[in-house]
């Protein structure tokens, strides 16, 4: 506690919510209301409706959905996988060669996402690697910018770990792959799942990068709103919005319900 | 390099001191289950550093019969842990070899080296019940899964552990998580046990409980070599057969507890094992009656015969509590007086600390019915077969640069 008297503890908690609440909270709660909306030009929004679902339900929404859904898990499975891995290779490294790997993961983070998507389409555009207009390429587009994220909190926790679980295994007779299945993994699985969550939730809201490589046939969520509401269907994406948002809280719940025992350390 | 060997890796040189060099080399798997397996180190030097230049182990020789528990005692910083390292595989000597049962395993990686080894923290796997970590090195070395239950329940009782398998380990006491980490290292049946500082972490009375347990544990395990790494003085001299004392990446010297605490050839070794009165003396240089006298300060002392060249400075090294208070009773006893700088009661004793001729001289006497007070003049007596003199050149730089 920073803070000791109490009247400084409520001017702390009045100051969090002045700042928080028009910052964070307010916009998605004009999103949702807009969401039902059919005007708004008065302070509230008026003539409520369902409609903007009910076209989400019958028109390619859904497919819209199920393509973000489908591109954000292969992306953060992917991520998760060549983040680990590297983050597990790079702590063996010395540390000029360890600084190397760090930058080279940072890449895709510190070059704008709209660069990432047209250097990919420029690189996958020609044979042998033709990759323009399949869904494949989007899916990697999104690997290579939320690995960095993955690699990061992988590292993170693996300076944590203590080697003296890994050398006590290796002691009782463990193969490096035993130990690392057995006993190296199931202590990360509490980063290991806070990354894959990270990684899914940056994936669903992409666009930019999506934006510059997305086939016509993988249209992900994110470009749908854009493309509604560019159009000028302001409500219509606000209800696409809230949609991608629903599912999106709904994926990180289920990932940080994974019972991890390591956790009760 | 400065740190480079002064001879040569050792050729496959047959070790006289090695009983194992036999049929039982041929078990492929080796000292996993096997019964008797000594620890061999030869000429190990590890260090670290672009260019070798933190020498952390200088050339350590030394030898771990089997069934036998060696303490290795030092100041941090002395090499021990380094030289338990090398032994389970997590250091990489730069020259010599380690050998385990008679096999060379300089070049194996940890897990093919059948070593049981516990440290300080533990180590238990916190996402694994008790059971579950004591099975973890049979199921790791693919123990017949019928077996494995069994084997569990032993080393969990032999640990009194037995009523705790299905906890897990953040739910026991340090105590009890200690005894864990013992039946996980002893589940797997290794020929060699490897304890570092196993006990630092629990508090005094829990240690000297769990020091009788050690012992009572190696009685039921006659066979497994214990390598014990503690800086505790006491831990060594009541588990270990042999200590082996280390200081500055050296070994100083090497024996039972009894010799290097009654008979320590080095200062080094006196001060570290129990507490000792070191006193400069010179050996007359006539040697008229074959020894038996130094002179210190203006007197001369009564002291066993031999050991120092006549006319070389040496050290007299008195034990505190074999110091009695007063004139020596006996003819041949040697008197020191002195005046009383401090006084600590003990309970038990009393200790004494007396500036003789400058000196420092300290005497631990039975408690005293009248503590003594600061700056009387007191006289203190010691038989001349309780004192030992350690030659000269022995002192700085240990045994090797006598």
């Amino acid at each position: 506690m920073l803070v000791h008297s109490k009247g400084a503890r409520r001017a702390v908690w009045i100051l969090f919510f002045v700042l928080f609440l028009p910052v964070f909270a307010l916009p998605l709660l004009v999103i949702v209301a807009a969401s039902f909306a059919t005007s708004w030009s008065g302070a509230l929004p008026s003539g409520p409706t369902l409609a903007h679902y009910q076209d989400i339900a019958h028109g390619d929404a859904g497919q819209a959905l199920l393509t973000s859904v489908l591109t954000a898990l292969a992306a953060s499975a992917g991520a998760l996988t060549v983040g680990t891995w590297a983050a597990l290779a790079a702590e063996r490294l010395g540390r000029r060669a360890r600084r190397l790997v760090d930058g080279l993961f940072l890449l895709p983070v510190a070059v704008p996402s709209v660069v990432v998507g047209l250097s990919l389409l420029v690189a996958f555009s020609q044979p042998p690697f033709l990759l323009n207009g399949t869904p494949q390429i989007v899916i990697i587009a999104h690997t290579v910018l939320v690995t960095a994220f993955a690699y990061q909190s992988v590292t993170a926790a693996l300076t944590r770990l203590d080697p003296a679980y890994e050398q006590s295994a290796a002691g009782l007779g463990a193969r490096p792959g035993y130990v690392l299945w057995r006993v190296k993994l199931p202590l990360l699985l509490p980063s290991l799942t806070a990354a894959a969550g990270l990684c899914f939730a940056l994936s669903m809201g992409e666009l930019s990068a999506t934006m510059m490589i997305y086939p016509p046939d993988w249209m992900p969520l994110p470009v749908q709103i854009f493309a509604t509401t560019d159009r000028g269907s302001l409500f219509a994406g606000a209800a696409l919005a809230v949609t991608l948002m629903a599912a999106t809280l709904i994926v990180l719940l289920g990932v940080s319900r994974i019972r991890t025992k390591a956790a009760y350390r | 390099m400065t740190t480079a060997p002064d001879r040569p890796i050792a050729p496959p040189e047959p070790a006289p001191r090695d009983r194992n060099t036999g049929p039982r080399d041929l078990r492929g798997k080796a000292a996993a289950g096997d019964g008797r397996s000594g620890i061999r180190f030869d000429s190990v030097t590890v260090a670290y550093g672009r260019h070798g230049e933190h020498t952390v182990l200088d050339r350590l020789d030394l030898t771990v019969e089997p069934g036998e528990v060696m303490a290795l005692l030092g100041p941090s910083g002395s090499g021990k842990t380094t030289a338990l390292r090398a032994v389970a595989g997590f250091v990489r000597p730069v020259s010599g070899r380690v050998l385990i049962g008679g096999r060379d395993v300089t070049g194996l990686p940890p897990y093919r080296r059948g070593i049981g080894m516990v440290v300080q923290q533990y180590a238990l796997f916190p996402h694994m019940k008790v059971a579950e970590n004591v099975a973890f090195g049979l199921k790791a070395q693919k123990t017949p899964r019928a077996e494995i239950a069994g084997r569990v329940t032993e080393a969990l009782e032999m640990t009194g552990m037995a009523g705790y398998a299905a906890r897990y380990p953040r739910e026991l006491s340090g105590g009890q998580q200690q005894r864990v980490a013992i039946a996980r290292a002893l589940a797997i049946r290794p020929g060699v046990l490897l304890l570092d500082e196993p006990l630092s972490a629990l508090d005094a009375q829990l240690r000297s409980g769990m020091m009788a347990e050690l012992a009572r544990l190696h009685r039921e395990l006659p066979d497994v070599s214990i390598l014990y790494v503690t800086h505790d003085q006491v831990e060594a001299l009541t588990l270990a057969d042999r200590i082996a004392v280390m200081d500055r990446a050296r070994l100083r010297d090497c024996g039972t507890p009894q010799q290097l605490y009654r008979r320590p050839r080095t200062e080094f070794t006196a001060s570290f094992v129990g507490t000792a009165n070191l006193l400069p003396v010179t050996v007359p240089a006539d040697g008229a009656d074959g020894g038996g006298r130094v002179r210190f300060g203006g007197r001369t002392l009564r002291v066993p015969a031999g050991g120092a060249a006549a006319g070389a400075g040496a050290t007299l090294c008195v034990r505190p509590h074999l110091v009695g208070l007063g004139e020596s009773p006996a003819a041949d006893g040697n008197t020191l007086r002195g005046t009383i700088t401090e006084v600590q009661w003990r309970g038990a004793t009393h200790r004494l600390y007396v500036a003789v001729d400058g000196h420092r001289f300290m005497a631990d006497l039975r408690e005293l019915r009248e503590t003594p007070a600061l700056g009387d003049t007191v006289a203190l007596h010691f038989a001349p077969e309780d004192a030992v003199l350690i030659p000269a050149g022995l002192t700085e730089d240990g045994a090797r640069d006598a």
